[in-house]
């Protein structure tokens, strides 16, 4: 069964926070939805974890207990240790044995000799890591996580993408928000929103190669308005060339699709 | 000319070593990213450099000079939670940090001046916050994750005036983990258990450290043999990659779960030689 939404668009006070977005979230399949503040990713997300939000558009997810939703912040209860947390989200989604599931995740992420301590005691990245156990234990069908790894270190990020992949071989349908780019390489397929808006999608190679023009490294660019830097030298979109220059990552397409959208300057 | 002089610099809480015999030169002009695992030590010496904490042993100089009051003035400082009164408005917020300075204060971005703080948008609540850290005209910047949160072009412009200032002649020092924002230095330098264990261009900072790329139509059956193992694979699309193994190892993991696969080595990322460095 493919999760996802079609054509989804929902008004804040006037306001089009998504604007006719479309998404599939496929068993076994890591999507990652890319942009900024503002760009729409936590409605959406809020949307595919069955909050009543009013919309249009076609939304089709699991019921509520074959979902996994895991919040920017919080999700975990402070003032309970890591196995109560465990216990109880066992129980609310009705998982035998909570202890045992939970067990091999939490020697893989190294969370195991930190059952007994509060989960408010813990660091940022290990509080992450058992708020995304804490709402896999019940193999969800459709687990979504909205912005999992920011302010998180690179060690425990490398956990936390460990445990989306644990999930998605368990048969779950992955979709995880990201403010960075770099991490949606890791994905097998990217939505890129802005302001509500897609930006592109598809996946990384898709997306790479939709990138009209080409990119070049250059000392200073022949037109300021379609360059940005990277180090000390600028990237500069060339709209019209054939395919040359550098092969673009992610970051590069969606400038150039900004820029493209703007004509410009932002 | 060297802006900051870092010369064999401890620091310990306790019984605890945050920093540990940390050597780090910063010239005029130049642009350093600051990166490793939390831990590492980036906070302690970046508090060091800004005169809020002192080393328990060693030297730390700027503009020539030890830290403190003086060279205070001539910082200019964008912490990761952007210290900018929430409750006062952008117009506010850059008079206040104005004062502090005794300097004029700056427009605030694009018509925010009147609102509060805490209800603009993070990218512009950054611009802001960039504003209020650039006003004093500062030689030395440091930032903490600069664009955490931030669009794509949104990010893109903010270095852009990042590093016009650094063609200007500030000194950037720039903490972060996240590779987009790494791309951005000059020169590189990599701290794991308080150690400067690395510096210089993303290549020299991944050296010969190498990933094995698993490319199999089972990845997850993958996945689940080489965790199962021990050997920490992450994804990479419908690849896999295992930083810091070794082939044969992967290989024969592989075949004992009978899984056919194509194992190649390929040279490690930045952000895979910062979790090696920072795996303990």
């Amino acid at each position: 069964m493919t999760w996802g939404v079609a054509d989804l668009t929902v008004v804040f006070d006037g306001r089009k926070a998504l604007d006719a977005v479309t998404l599939h979230a496929r068993p076994t399949v890591v999507t990652s939805v890319v942009g900024g503040d503002g760009a729409g990713k936590t409605t959406l997300l809020r949307i595919l974890a069955g909050m009543p939000i009013p919309h249009s558009g076609t939304v089709t997810v699991p019921e509520k207990r074959r979902i996994g939703y895991v919040p920017a912040t919080g999700g975990v209860f402070a003032d309970l240790t890591v196995a109560e947390n465990l216990e109880f989200s066992g129980s609310v989604y009705g998982v035998a044995d909570p202890a045992a599931t939970a067990a091999p995740l939490l020697e893989r992420t190294g969370l195991a000799p930190f059952t007994g301590r509060l989960a408010g005691d813990l660091s940022g990245g290990m509080r992450r890591k058992l708020s995304v156990i804490s709402k896999m234990l019940h193999r969800p069908d459709l687990l979504i996580l909205d912005e999992p790894t920011t302010g998180i270190d690179p060690v425990s990020r490398s956990d936390l993408w460990r445990l989306i992949a644990a999930a998605a071989t368990g048969g779950a349908g992955v979709v995880v928000a990201s403010a960075y780019l770099d991490e949606s390489e890791r994905a097998s397929s990217v939505l890129v929103l802005n302001e509500g808006r897609t930006v592109v999608a598809g996946t990384p190679g898709e997306v790479k190669a939709s990138m009209p023009g080409a990119v070049v490294d250059v000392e200073s660019p022949a037109d300021p308005t379609r360059a940005w830097r990277r180090g000390r030298l600028w990237r500069e979109w060339l709209p019209d060339a054939p395919p040359s220059g550098v092969l673009p990552d992610l970051e590069d397409v969606v400038i150039v699709a900004a820029l493209a959208e703007t004509g410009g300057r932002p | 000319m060297s802006i900051v002089t870092v010369r064999n610099v401890t620091r310990r809480f306790g019984s605890f070593t945050a920093v540990d015999g940390v050597d780090l030169d910063i010239g005029q002009g130049e642009v350093v990213g600051i990166l490793g695992a939390n831990g590492a030590g980036k906070t302690t010496l970046m508090k060091m450099i800004l005169g809020l904490l002192r080393p328990t042993a060693g030297s730390i100089t700027l503009f020539g000079r030890s830290p403190g009051r003086e060279t205070r003035r001539r910082i200019g400082y964008v912490p990761q939670d952007l210290g900018l009164w929430r409750d006062l408005t952008a117009d506010e917020n850059l008079q206040f940090s104005a004062g502090v300075f005794g300097v004029r204060p700056s427009p605030a971005p694009e018509g925010s001046g009147g609102r509060l703080v805490g209800d603009l948008s993070l990218g512009v609540q950054r611009r802001v916050a960039f504003a209020a850290a650039l006003q004093h005209q500062p030689d030395l910047l440091i930032l903490d994750e600069p664009t955490s949160g931030v669009a794509p072009l949104a990010r893109a412009r903010l270095w852009e005036e990042i590093r016009s200032r650094a063609e200007a002649g500030t000194t950037v020092a720039v903490t972060t983990h996240y590779m987009d924002e790494a791309r951005q230095a000059d020169r590189l330098v990599l701290m794991a258990g308080g150690r400067v264990i690395g510096t210089g261009s993303e290549a020299d900072i991944v050296g010969s450290l190498q990933a094995v790329v698993v490319a199999t139509d089972h990845w997850d059956a993958a996945f689940t043999a080489l965790d199962e193992a021990g050997l920490a694979a992450t994804m990479a699309g419908t690849d896999l990659r295992v930083p810091g193994a070794e082939t044969a190892a992967v290989e024969a993991v592989l075949h004992r779960a009978g899984i056919s696969a194509a194992v190649t080595a390929s040279s490690a990322t930045l952000e895979e030689a910062m979790v090696v460095a920072g795996t303990p």
